[in-house]
């Protein structure tokens, strides 16, 4: 490979400490960028059934304002905010390699948060289908909010369990060059997760409530 | 556990980390401004709408460049033109399903 | 609910359908019995010749298991061949049944009409086309950037399996259950649980979102791989034109199938859950369906006609002994066409209740597109003028394909007018339309490019004869078939009927059929093509790689080529890449020294996925629980096992790269160099004497 000094991608970089997983790093990140690129526009395809069925679909079952509690929404949003810059900080203890404990201190951190974000989630959930009576299947608005938000929660679900495995992988094989590629890229995803959410709580739960 | 670090890479380091503290305290503010702003009915209608959305959107903007390190520079621009591509799709895609599906709303 | 739901889910006997034959005999369940048995005894066919001949082995060994691009390729040719056997028959029985069901109810119930065209579209889409398009782009992509592979081998593999197990799931439900009867769209509220309660929208749902999975992640694959691996000195201005139309095709890809997926889930949130997207009740929104589907179907037109559009650019150049004219201008008619079609989805709606206004926005947006295409078409001419032109089946093809497309974007042009569009929506013009489109626009180009690439893919020639068979019968049989359709629909007959009561449709719906039948001797000779040109393969070898004076990089290397491709990476000095490197005399020089060369092992991790998919698609479909969670844990447990695999290359010695390297060149040594005139002869080695 080429020794030029660019960040030949962008994200956190490993060029610093660890120059051959850099480079392995190139075609591994862009296809992960990619992969973001069209998960982003499945969340995108969302908000905007979600736009048109938050106005015409309410049916006579509860509607945003009648539903939307901003409190436990901007505790998630801080619980969430948090972790990104905890796992910011684990990509750079990872960048310049001040060990696997660092690297696993700081994840470990963000998936709790990640998992406290999802306790409160899944309590909004139950809160709004059981004890206020409304559940994906009372209207269309309601099926395009649960799919929405749900999917985003799938997501930061799936990412806690990718968390896991891969502190099985610094277990077993430390953090060699394809563990670090792979918490590079589950930084994206988490980071990427944020945005998602920046758009959930300002489209779905402020726009809701204001008026 | 910490290896010792040449001087040079302990500079970028703190570079590093400062990036992260700065997008950490931009998001913050603007996170509580958006929430602040609808708590106190600070402004109401579609004025809120529009004040929120560029929050938002400002709000993205930074995570983009603070959390995920994109920016404008030359070996960065591979990515910047497919995020820009994926904006432009994405708002080919919401505006149009928003324009077509409110249009016929309306003369249902 | 039986006592044995949790076991059989809805599965129960009658579920198979050899049982309504019994239970009601008529010509209609006899066919369906029939399609049935065909599909079990296709089966078991395949499990005696693998056991007979000993194939179990190397199929697992050297196939299934195998990241090699080329193979992947070709298995995904191969499913599609399959699929366009069993779309084309279900194409003869649809005609013929309309030929006979003037006043009269014919020899099918409706819904088996019904499920016959629902298949016909979802397979001639998503198990035909795609996986055809994707075979050939994945067979030659790579060699033409002068790569060893794709970027993620193992996951290019993962894409063919997903596919796969989505075209079995389709070919199960001919034997258990029924599929879906509300077309290859499957527009709710119809397809609702409401108005179809049984298994087949399930089928379609499942099956359609395996395979648009797949594709998403063709499509990352062919991205990364052309911005990431081309060979040193090809700038993206020098590509082939096939690499750029698939580069088009796989950012088509990875923002289309998105909507797709998010549609189909939304329906099966519908039908299972009881969820209300598109129902009909409780603030349901059907258009959204239409929306959201368009948003794919679309973009998804352009995903099956760039890769073609590659495929002619190659083609007529190398058989009019001339360079391609236009490239510039054909690269930024591939680039805008892209563009475009994420921005005229509505047109496919029109009459759905919008405002006029905004049908004419889209309206005007959908005639745009038809500039870029004219540009294409004139380029092509324009690199026949003044050839010296060689009319193999490649390039008949190819020309018939200029002609019948030009007269399939007229009609194109025609329905993009919201006023025209309002009179014959839904007749078959619009049918006559869109296979005038897509027969040229994707299948002639997939058959281009089969004959064209057969040679290198397996070392010896197409038989031409039964090439040019097919020829004059695809293409006669095409005009004969669906030329009296666009009259048809203007007199006003509706797609999809399957009774007529208008005496005066009859003689159009007989040359029709007619037509249909023609097309079915192109399939069979081309068939019977492949079988002739296996067996006299010993005359239409062409073990020296090049039997077409061919211009870009894959030719560069034996036939077939070896499993790295290229023994050292070819560095590359301007378009054309090949030519230049035969007029320069460097083609066949053997390079300064060799390296050892790093490929990715097998892995059985694809065909795992494949078996966890076709289980948790066929267990959602019936209401299987147990397979489900089945087929969902062990696909995730597969993908996570992998991860701990560290063991994932394998090494090539530099002396064997070397060795095979010298005995190609050896051999193009002592190949006499042939003249164009003999092309199609004997003699033609596979070395060719310049014309350029």
């Amino acid at each position: 490979m080429s020794a030029q000094t660019d960040p030949l991608y962008p994200g956190m970089t490993l060029e610093a400490a660890d120059r051959d997983s850099h480079d392995a790093a190139e075609p591994v990140i862009f296809g992960f960028w990619i992969f973001l690129m069209s998960d982003l526009l499945l969340f995108a395809v969302l908000f905007a059934t979600y736009a048109a069925m938050s106005t015409h679909g309410q049916a006579d079952a509860p509607g945003p304002r009648e539903l939307f509690e901003l409190g436990s929404i901007f505790i998630e949003t801080m619980l969430l905010l948090g972790s990104t810059f905890t796992f910011g900080m684990a990509s750079l203890a990872m960048k310049y390699d001040q060990g696997a404990g660092a690297v696993v201190f700081w994840m470990v951190v963000t998936g709790l948060l990640g998992a406290g974000f999802l306790g409160f989630e899944i309590s909004d959930f139950y809160q709004f289908a059981v004890i206020e009576g409304a559940p994906p299947q009372a209207s269309g608005f309601l099926s395009s909010f649960y799919a929405l938000v749900a999917t985003h929660g799938l997501h930061v679900a799936s990412a806690l369990v990718w968390m896991v495995v891969m502190f099985v992988q610094i277990a077993v094989f430390g953090l060699s060059r394809e563990v670090k590629l792979r918490i590079m890229r589950l930084a994206l995803f988490w980071h990427m997760l944020d945005v998602v959410w920046v758009g959930i709580f300002t489209f779905v739960f402020l726009f809701g409530v204001v008026q | 556990m910490n290896k010792r670090l040449t001087p040079k890479i302990d500079a970028a380091c703190k570079r590093d980390l400062r990036q992260y503290t700065i997008g950490y305290v931009l998001a913050m503010i603007l996170s509580l401004a958006a929430f602040v702003i609808v708590w106190q009915g600070l402004v109401a209608g579609l004025t809120a709408l529009a004040v929120l959305s560029v929050l938002a959107t400002v709000q993205i903007v930074v995570h983009f460049h603070y959390f995920l390190h994109i920016g404008l520079e030359k070996s960065h621009r591979d990515d910047l033109y497919l995020i820009l591509f994926t904006v432009l799709i994405v708002a080919l895609m919401v505006a149009g399903t928003i324009w077509i599906l409110y249009d016929q709303h309306s003369r249902m | 609910m039986s006592d044995w739901y949790w076991i059989f889910g809805n599965l129960k006997w009658n579920s198979l359908v050899f049982f309504h034959a019994f239970e009601s005999p008529s010509a209609s369940e006899e066919i369906a019995a029939g399609a049935a048995l065909m599909v079990i005894l296709g089966g078991l066919w395949l499990v005696w010749l693998l056991t007979v001949k000993g194939w179990w082995r190397p199929l697992w060994r050297d196939w299934l298991t195998s990241p090699d691009h080329k193979k992947i390729g070709i298995m995904y040719v191969v499913v599609a061949l399959v699929m366009l056997a069993r779309a084309v028959a279900e194409a003869v029985v649809m005609r013929l049944q309309q030929a006979v069901a003037v006043n009269d109810p014919g020899f099918l119930s409706a819904d088996h009409f019904g499920q016959l065209f629902s298949t016909h579209g979802t397979i001639m889409i998503f198990f035909m086309a795609m996986p055809f398009l994707t075979g050939v782009i994945n067979y030659v992509m790579p060699q033409q950037i002068g790569a060893r592979d794709v970027s993620f081998p193992v996951m290019n593999a993962v894409s063919l399996a997903l596919t796969t197990a989505g075209a079995v799931l389709v070919m199960v439900s001919l034997v258990f259950g029924q599929f879906e009867t509300g077309g290859w769209t499957a527009y709710p509220p119809y397809t609702g649980i409401r108005f179809s309660p049984g298994e087949g929208v399930d089928y379609w749902i499942w099956a359609v979102s395996l395979s648009s999975i797949g594709t998403t992640l063709s499509g990352i694959n062919f991205a990364v791989t052309i911005y990431k691996e081309r060979a040193p000195g090809m700038t993206l201005m020098r590509m082939p034109l096939f690499t750029w139309t698939t580069l088009c095709t796989a950012i088509l890809m990875i923002f289309a199938m998105i909507p797709l997926t998010a549609a189909t889930a939304m329906l099966a949130l519908d039908r299972y859950a009881g969820f209300h997207f598109f129902t009909t009740d409780k603030g349901g929104d059907m258009m959204n369906y239409a929306n959201l589907f368009w948003l794919f179907g679309h973009p998804e037109v352009y995903i099956l006609i760039l890769p073609a559009f590659g495929v002619f650019s190659e083609v007529i150049p190398v058989f009019s002994g001339k360079r391609l004219y236009g490239y510039t201008s054909l690269v930024w008619a591939t680039m805008a066409i892209a563009v475009l079609s994420f921005t005229v989805w509505l047109h496919h709606f029109f009459t759905m209740g919008q405002s006029a206004n905004l049908n004419a926005v889209f309206g005007f947006a959908t005639m745009t597109i038809g500039v870029p295409t004219g540009v294409k078409v004139y380029d092509w001419m324009l690199t026949m003028y003044r050839g010296r032109l060689r009319f193999t089946t490649a390039m008949l093809f190819s020309v018939m394909f200029l002609v019948t497309f030009v007269v399939g974007g007229i009609t194109g042009v025609m329905l993009a007018n919201p006023t025209v569009d309002f009179a014959t929506h839904n007749t078959l013009f619009l049918v006559a339309h869109f296979h005038n489109m897509l027969i040229p626009g994707l299948l002639f180009g997939m058959i281009a490019a089969m004959q064209f690439w057969f040679p290198k893919a397996f070392g010896f020639r197409l038989d031409e004869r039964w090439g040019k068979i097919s020829f004059w019968c695809w293409s006669i049989g095409f005009y004969v078939a669906f030329m009296p359709l666009y009259a048809l629909g203007l007199m006003g007959a509706m797609r999809r009927s399957f009774e007529w009561y208008q005496p005066e449709f009859l003689p159009y719906l007989v040359v029709a059929a007619g037509g249909a039948l023609l097309i079915l001797c192109g399939l069979i000779a081309l068939f019977v093509q492949l079988w002739v040109s296996v067996k006299h393969r010993d005359q239409l070898r062409v073990p020296a790689g090049d039997p077409w004076d061919a211009h870009s990089l894959e030719w560069m290397s034996a036939a077939p080529a070896p499993e790295w491709n290229f023994a050292v990476i070819p560095e590359v000095h301007g378009r054309e890449a090949f030519l230049e490197a035969k007029r320069d005399g460097t083609a066949y020089l053997p390079p300064e020294r060799y390296e050892d060369i790093h490929l990715p092992a097998h892995s059985a991790m694809a065909p795992l996925i494949g078996v966890g998919a076709l289980a948790l698609g066929f267990g959602l479909t019936w209401h299987i629980w147990w397979m489900v969670a089945a087929g969902f844990i062990g696909i995730w447990a597969v993908v996570i096992a992998r991860s701990f695999v560290t063991d994932t290359g394998h090494v090539i010695p530099a002396d064997v790269v070397q060795r095979e390297h010298e005995r190609w060149l050896e051999l193009v040594r002592n190949t006499p160099a042939v003249d164009r005139g003999v092309e199609q002869q004997s003699e033609n080695l596979g070395h060719a004497e310049a014309v350029i």
